[in-house]
């Protein structure tokens, strides 16, 4: 078993064991990457140089009893839209092909006061719009447990990284299920946290009031004790919330007895493949069997998301990617005769047709005379959405439902039809929208695929999701199981 | 019916700064009109009473003081630039 | 066919703050290109804007200052447009709920008052700085300006002359700076103004087409377009023409304006909330705490000079256009100088230098005590008036002590009938005509006499006494 499948726990007994040293574990997380990514495409760039040289400095440094971040050594991937200070960032477009970045992404500077390393620089669908990775202006990832499917999207590299073994954790964002889904689709642990509880700051913006980083592992404590790293408030994102942080790790009590779940209809109705069906009646019934109660609920507005989503985060990224224009950084397109057609053929050629897509979309939804019909009316049903989510949760600690509709598809499948790609996102969409924490844990398979079980509780209450997710985990235990690849 | 015609199309196109071939902006004209129809079924919704969500959260008055930190240096700021003259980065004429 | 004239203003006005509006870089002026600039200004990709407060404050205080109602919910939009100039291709500003709404100046203009409605006062941040080569036809930009905090000032459409349009922005002006929200210095694009005008038949309720001058870079400038595009409308309307909505150029070579582009429609910038932003609620405490900051405003200045100096208006009004001069004015009598002294002395000579250098007062080394010891020293007949004037061009040039440089330059006045009497006589002793024609009712001659005089004694003589010890030495009366 490589090193990196354990857990942060286990790897910090033998460091501290003198069992392993960082420069140890750096070298299998790259020697990992060298054997496998050929066929995951996990990764964009990789960090090998500086990572090296930093686990040496670490390992000198273990012996003169300096304190330890709680991240001390473990090999990071970072999706790719976080900007990292000296490290190229493209977002996975070719448009920023060449950028190298001058400043860091607030969670950079978490993680880096927490000790880990950055391996390198994550794949993902351009700009995080996609469902599957296949909208990377690169090369697409690919899902480790059968390479004919996706990984998933949009933070597909950093899902399938982790599910192969290549790192500890990862960093993801999570627009409209950009971290659950995948981690659904590879069969990892994916947090979404409550909107303001990670600063956005360094996050390549795709739709600003959706977006939030969040982490991707193997095992719910790890999730946690990553969350606890890049968590809090920070002054240079007016969004993120001035609340406390809770010591994740503690609410790891495995009990949930007297846990009040509410299971909307809608999240178990058509649509819903019925392997992913069985899956989480049966991740219901171990938690029932823990104590937990549940209940169907109904969350009426739910199936009006998707179309709100689309024209919401569409307009926010019409404005947010309008900056891309190839004046002060990124790769403009040569030859132009004039200032028009400079922006034009930049960000013609620089884009790839799912984000021209939505940021006609989203141009068309902001013009004059549409702005009150779509942009508008869609913030209208989203404050309907809102309202939804908050009634179930006055009554119930956590909702569940499956994280997506099916198992990973194919490569290809869908890919030229954008509206049935959108709908793949119906069950992580909604809380999005409404701002609520949620994770992916993984719950069993069908037909060999790995699938995911949603679990989402009140703004700022990561420690109930995480409890119930933990709980649930470790009686189930298919958190252990492993691709072949 | 059409939701977005093709001139439309054109316009939103140059509005967004994104050239587009005739063959592109049939497929874009088609599928988009195919999400507007989609989106348009949030018109089954009654929402005259209902407050428009900007931010999920009730953050306000989030301000800073009027400190000055250190700016980049310029060659800091500008080396991702593409084009460069004299410390000023360098653009296709804004003039017509 | 008789027209009536409608235009409105719209005014930037840069805020005097130290920092940028959403970013800690500095806001000083002439920097070199590209040195005040951050990832966040620099729009790059994942940086976030947070406010500045003093931006705010300031923002309110000027709407307070003009009598605008301060929005107890105020919240920031973007504006959507691409540009080299503007980092983010979008301009962070506010829509729908400015921070201040419905104001209004008074203004004076030949002797009539007039209140120009205020319609709005909104927040937003500024642009870079385009400057284009013409050899290789392409442009450069310097991004130190962008992210300015702006005020820009939309005023109704009430003002009816190019005059009155000169009144309200001298106005404007004044009270930005009394203020202290905005230097107002249209040199260096802290204050620029663009301007719509329109013309209607007379008496007509529904407006005309207008059109926006652009490159009006000084408030003659605004007064010259306006006045141009009133007389080239009205021809045109006379002439069975029609009036085209368009952008036209102050061109201040040509004294024309010359077209710039016609306006389709309006501009679909798609403004909509700024989700970086979060919305900011104004209660009383914080509206009463900025109201407390602002000082006397220039009309109430003037007043007050008026009944504590005895000013006519005229004179009060010019002492008080500007707060540096007001101030200058205030600080010469605290000094000592006779009010109305001083008063003659800002508004001719002072004035008059500063309009022929094309200079500020605070760019002269004239300081209030040095004035105020020049008065005093005409007032006691140390020196001449004539003399006066040449210390005054060293206190403007060279500044230092006016006593000093009357004893060093030995210009005190010469008060004394014996030594004056005996170079009079001189002179009328070696002029016999001029004695002759003055006899014969020629007054001009005097003034020879008095001159030879003066150059005797290279100007020192007193004036005053020189024309007596003439007059009985011709055996007149004095």
């Amino acid at each position: 078993m490589s090193i990196l499948e354990e857990s942060f726990s286990g790897i910090h007994k033998k460091l501290h064991n003198k069992e392993l040293k960082v420069s140890e574990l750096v070298d299998a997380s790259f020697s990992r990457i060298k054997e496998v990514d050929d066929k995951v495409q996990a990764f964009l760039t990789l960090n090998e140089e500086a990572a090296r040289n930093q686990a040496a400095k670490m390992d000198e440094a273990m012996g003169t009893g300096n304190t330890r971040g709680l991240l001390f050594g473990l090999p990071a991937g970072i999706k790719d839209n976080i900007v990292t200070n000296g490290l190229r960032t493209t977002a996975a477009s070719q448009l920023l092909a060449n950028f190298d970045p001058v400043h860091n992404a607030t969670v950079m500077d978490g993680l880096e006061e927490a000790d880990a390393l950055t391996i390198g620089k994550l794949n993902m669908d351009e700009f995080a719009m996609g469902s599957s990775n296949e909208n990377s202006g690169f090369y697409s990832a690919r899902n480790p447990w059968n390479t004919d499917y996706v990984p998933g999207g949009s933070s597909g590299g950093a899902a399938a990284s982790v599910a192969a073994g290549e790192v500890s954790f990862s960093l993801g964002s999570d627009t409209g299920g950009s971290i659950r889904q995948p981690a659904s689709y590879c069969g990892v642990v994916g947090l979404k946290p409550t909107y303001g509880r990670v600063s956005r700051y360094g996050l390549i913006a795709f739709a600003s009031s959706l977006d939030q980083i969040g982490p991707l592992t193997k095992n719910v404590e790890d999730n946690a004790l990553v969350l606890g790293q890049i968590a809090g408030h920070d002054r240079r994102d007016s969004t993120s919330a001035d609340v406390g942080i809770s010591d994740y790790l503690s609410s790891l009590t495995g009990d949930v007895k007297g846990m009040k779940i509410a299971v909307p209809k809608e999240y178990l109705g058509e649509g819903v493949h019925e392997g992913v069906r069985n899956r989480v009646l049966e991740a219901l019934k171990v938690l029932e069997q823990q104590g937990a109660e549940w209940e169907e609920v109904s969350l009426p507005h739910s199936q009006y998301a998707v179309a709100a989503y689309y024209l919401l985060a569409s307009s926010e990224a019409s404005a947010n990617l309008a900056r891309f224009d190839g004046v002060r950084y990124g790769v403009r397109a040569e030859n132009a005769d004039n200032l028009i057609d400079m922006y034009k053929e930049t960000r013609s050629q620089g884009f790839g047709d799912e984000v021209k897509r939505r940021i006609m979309l989203g141009t068309f939804a902001l013009s004059s005379g549409y702005y009150d019909a779509y942009y508008k009316k869609a913030q209208k049903v989203r404050t309907l959405i809102k309202r939804d989510f908050d009634q179930i949760l006055e009554k119930y600690d956590v909702i569940v439902g499956p994280t997506a509709p099916t198992t990973a598809f194919k490569i290809g499948e869908k890919v030229n039809d954008p509206l049935t790609m959108y709908a793949n996102d119906i069950l992580t969409i909604p809380v999005n929208l409404a701002g609520v924490p949620a994770i992916s844990v993984p719950c069993g398979f069908s037909e060999g695929l790995p699938v995911g079980l949603q679990i989402i509780s009140r703004p700022f209450e990561e420690s109930t999701v995480y409890r119930a997710a933990h709980a649930y985990e470790q009686a189930a235990g298919h958190y252990k199981a492993k691709p072949e690849l | 019916m059409e939701r977005i015609s093709k001139d439309q199309v054109r316009h939103v196109a140059h509005l967004a700064r994104l050239s587009v071939t005739e063959e592109e902006v049939d497929t874009f004209t088609e599928q988009l009109d195919d999400i507007i129809e989609f989106a348009e079924q949030l018109n089954e919704l009654d929402t005259d009473d209902v407050e428009p969500t900007t931010h999920v959260l009730d953050i306000h008055n989030v301000l800073r003081k009027d400190e000055k930190r250190p700016s980049l240096d310029r060659e800091e700021a500008l080396k991702n630039a593409p084009d460069q003259e004299d410390g000023q980065v360098k653009v296709p004429s804004v003039l017509e | 066919m008789k027209f009536d004239t409608v235009i409105g203003l719209e005014v930037h006005a840069e805020l005097k703050t130290d920092t940028k509006i959403f970013c800690n870089c500095s806001t000083e002026f002439g920097a070199p290109a590209n040195t005040h600039t951050c990832p966040v200004c620099l729009g790059h990709p994942g940086v976030l804007p947070v406010l500045n407060q003093r931006a705010v404050e300031y923002a309110m205080k000027a709407s307070l200052a003009l009598n605008c109602e301060i929005a107890g919910e105020t919240k920031f939009d973007r504006k959507n447009y691409f540009y080299p100039d503007s980092p983010k291709a979008y301009q962070i500003s506010q829509f729908d709920k400015p921070i201040g709404e419905n104001g209004s100046l008074e203004i004076e203009v030949d002797g009539y008052k007039k209140n120009i409605g205020i319609t709005r006062i909104h927040m937003e941040e500024d642009a870079g700085k385009l400057t284009h080569d013409e050899y290789d036809d392409h442009s450069l930009v310097d991004f130190n300006r962008v992210g300015t905090p702006l005020i820009e000032i939309v005023s109704e459409p009430d003002i009816e002359t190019p005059e009155e349009a000169y009144a309200y922005l001298e106005k404007l002006k004044a009270v930005l700076q009394y203020t202290e929200v905005s230097d107002c210095k249209m040199e260096e694009g802290s204050l620029r103004c663009d301007a719509n005008i329109s013309l209607k038949p007379a008496g007509q309720e529904e407006f005309g087409t207008k059109t926006e001058l652009k490159n009006l870079n000084s408030f003659t400038n605004v007064h010259k377009g306006l006045a141009y595009e009133e007389k080239r409308q009205e021809q045109e309307l006379l002439s069975g023409g029609e009036i085209l909505q368009e952008t036209r150029r102050w061109d201040d070579a040509k004294k024309e304006t010359t077209l710039m582009r016609v306006k389709e429609g309006s501009d679909d910038y798609r403004y909509f909330p700024e989700p970086d932003l979060v919305t900011l609620y104004v209660n009383e405490d914080w509206k009463s705490s900025i109201k407390a900051t602002i000082p006397e405003l220039p009309d109430a200045r003037r007043e007050r000079y008026m009944e504590e100096f005895d000013l006519p208006a005229y004179d009060a009004g010019v002492l008080t256009q500007s707060k540096n001069m007001a101030d200058f004015f205030q600080e010469t009598i605290d000094e000592g100088a006779d009010a109305k002294q001083a008063a003659n002395w800002l508004m001719g000579d002072v004035n008059g230098y500063l309009n022929s250098h094309d200079m500020e007062l605070a760019d002269t080394e004239l300081t209030p005590s040095s004035l105020a010891k020049l008065v005093t020293l005409i007032d006691k007949g140390t020196i001449s008036s004539k003399i006066a004037k040449t210390v005054f061009t060293d206190l403007m040039e060279q500044g230092g002590d006016p006593e000093q440089i009357v004893q060093d330059k030995g210009l005190v006045q010469i008060s004394d009938e014996g030594e004056l009497k005996q170079i009079v006589d001189k002179i009328l002793e070696n002029n016999p005509q001029s004695i002759e024609d003055y006899k014969n009712g020629k007054d001009k001659a005097i003034g020879f006499l008095v001159g030879q005089v003066m150059k005797e004694t290279k100007g020192k003589a007193n004036p005053q006494m020189v024309n007596k010890l003439i007059m009985e030495g011709m055996g007149m009366d004095a």
